[in-house]
């Protein structure tokens, strides 16, 4: 792995109405990266995403795509066009769009009121959807209305939507929600091909999972809205502050 | 996106042939007598709003977004069509002065300026463009950039057009007050009051709800149709996927007052007035009703849901003109109680219960 940044967040902090959501949060990401992040609930996870693309706005802190680019001052779909997908934690899909539609909406290309009016699909483009359908196996269902789908596979439609955009970072929330343990595994295996290719940030609860794709990876812990600690999967899991927060029996057990 | 299904297919036949009675053979029966000139200018104005119920579809059923002040873009049409009719009465009105008679009443001997250049009918057309297009422009950037949405926006554009509604009822306006225009005589120099300028009026009409449909359907089929709808089902997706949300609702925000005013200036010279009522907010209202009946989310919906009930309210004026208002909004909890897709969606209904019905025995 070579250590250039593709996402450098330093001593970032925000808080809604008082109540401290994000603190004197720093974190990095390096180019084709795949790194999980842990944390109880209200551990500000969400909010860290949000951070990153733009939906909220941090009190104080840097927050810089690759080098320079400088993320606070750009709205939702500047930094998506900069190359930073986000996939949802309830499955967001176009329910009454076609899961091929769904695709298209999302393919690479221009993002212009004119140019949607005027441009066409081309056989590339085509051959690109019929590839990703293939990779999301929806590719039997690629007329359904997503909306039709079961609740796993709409957070593969949306893995699918993710990777047509070809980020350059993908933001992935708690992708194993909803699905079967097989279908878990095979996310599994998915987001690991991505890696290297693309830079990945995964939430994640469940711990079979995290252990899946963390592997010799970086797992970052969230607590309270800063980084309680960084490391490999069995440092991590091992350590007696994540244990005390994240695992819930600290005091107790002292 | 690119080939047409055939239930599109079947649209585009059924919409070309009845494009072609209302364009070709309805006007040739009102020539010879076959059809009442009563009959011919009564769906010239249900014609003009299907175009207001198609703009309200465009923004409501298409984007999701609920524009309570789509007859203020109407209106605005219709007074931009409405101050050239004025000016073409010349000095034939009551007081046979050469300005309209409600400035002659307010005491003006002279035209005042912005009333001048009406004279010329290219530009009162192009004003019936850019008047309403430039208002929601600005009115659109605003409400989009604020990322004003739902509830927000509805009342928005209500109290949009409630304020326009109580500008013009002043007299001081200079545009005629609380009565507006009345007494048109001529349009091009046609002469309004002749069956033969209400006939061509009434084909004009049918052109252009034809030309808008068409279209409305093209652009439906277009990956903007696509975002448009994306936007209505997610619209937060749409926008961590890259697009700028706000400049699509502003673009289809103005593609709609562009339309609902093509429908008013077409309504004006055929229905022989326009005052501020028309711009109150229960006339936006009424076309959220229509749409609604009709079948919101489609194209045909809006054109069926405004013919039908303003036939029913002709119908209804006749024969029980106090219930009129309790006939339509039992209309419109019944229709969004037992019937959410509106008119339209009765062939498919009918066709599922069918399918139910003929499937039992065999089960």
């Amino acid at each position: 792995m070579n250590n250039k940044y593709m996402l450098t967040v330093e001593d970032v902090s925000k808080t809604y109405d008082g109540f401290k959501a994000i603190t004197d949060l720093t974190f990095y990401l390096f180019e084709g990266e795949l790194r999980t992040v842990i944390g109880p609930n209200g551990a500000g996870k969400s909010t860290f995403f949000d951070l990153i693309t733009g939906r909220a706005k941090p009190d104080k802190g840097k927050i810089e795509f690759g080098f320079d680019t400088d993320l606070t001052t750009m709205n939702e779909y500047e930094i998506n066009r900069l190359g930073v997908g986000r996939k949802f934690q309830t499955p967001s899909v176009f329910t009454e769009h076609t899961v091929f539609n769904n695709i298209v909406l999302s393919l690479k290309g221009s993002r212009g009121v004119f140019a949607s009016i005027f441009t066409r699909l081309s056989s590339t483009d085509r051959d690109r959807i019929d590839e990703l359908l293939k990779l999301i196996r929806l590719d039997g269902k690629r007329d359904w209305k997503a909306g039709q789908l079961a609740h796993g596979e709409k957070q593969w439609l949306e893995i699918g939507m993710l990777l047509a955009q070809d980020p350059k970072i993908l933001l992935v929330d708690e992708p194993a929600a909803g699905m079967t343990d097989e279908e878990t595994h095979r996310t599994g295996e998915l987001l690991i091909s991505l890696a290297g290719k693309h830079s990945i940030i995964v939430i994640e609860h469940d711990m079979t999972f995290v252990k899946q794709i963390a592997r010799d990876g970086q797992v970052t812990v969230l607590h309270q809205g800063s980084v309680l600690c960084e490391g490999k999967f069995d440092a991590v899991q091992s350590n007696p502050k994540v244990r005390e927060v994240y695992l819930g029996r600290g005091k107790s057990n002292k | 996106m690119s080939t047409l299904s055939t239930r599109h297919k079947v649209e585009l036949i059924a919409a070309s042939a009845i494009g072609l009675f209302f364009i070709v053979i309805f006007p040739l029966l009102n020539a010879h007598g076959m059809v009442s000139n009563f009959t011919i200018n009564l769906w010239g104005k249900y014609l003009c709003y299907a175009l207001l119920a198609i703009s309200v579809d465009l923004l409501w059923g298409y984007t999701g977004l609920l524009s309570l002040g789509q007859a203020l873009f109407f209106s605005f049409g219709g007074y931009m069509m409405g101050m050239y009719l004025m000016r073409m009465i010349g000095d034939l009105g009551q007081y046979h002065k050469p300005i309209p008679d409600f400035l002659v009443f307010l005491g003006w001997t002279e035209l005042p300026k912005f009333w001048k250049p009406f004279a010329s009918f290219p530009f009162a057309a192009s004003m019936i463009f850019l008047l309403p297009g430039l208002l929601a422009l600005v009115f659109g950037f605003l409400a989009f950039r604020s990322r004003i949405k739902g509830v927000y926006f509805s009342i928005l554009t209500q109290a949009l057009t409630y304020g326009a509604s109580l500008m013009f009822f002043r007299n001081d306006m200079l545009m005629g007050g609380n009565n507006g225009f009345t007494d048109f005589k001529f349009i091009l120099g046609h002469d309004l009051r002749e069956a033969s300028t209400q006939r061509g009026l009434f084909i004009v009409t049918a052109i252009v709800l034809l030309l808008v449909y068409a279209s409305l359907r093209l652009l439906s089929h277009t990956k903007f149709g696509l975002v448009q709808r994306a936007i209505r089902d997610g619209e937060n997706r749409v926008l961590f996927s890259g697009y700028a949300t706000a400049h699509f609702k502003l673009f289809i925000f103005v593609v709609a007052a562009l339309i609902a005013s093509i429908g008013g200036a077409l309504y004006v010279p055929q229905v022989g007035i326009i005052n501020p009522s028309e711009m109150t907010p229960d006339k936006s209202l009424e076309a959220v009703v229509w749409c609604a009946v009709g079948g919101r989310g489609t194209l045909v919906g809006p054109i069926i849901g405004a013919i039908s009930i303003n036939s029913l309210k002709s119908w209804a004026s006749r024969a029980a003109p106090d219930y009129w208002l309790v006939i339509l909004g039992g209309l419109f909890v019944v229709v969004v109680l037992l019937l959410p897709g509106g008119i339209v969606s009765i062939p498919a209904r009918l066709k599922s219960l069918w399918q139910r019905v003929t499937r039992q025995p065999s089960a």
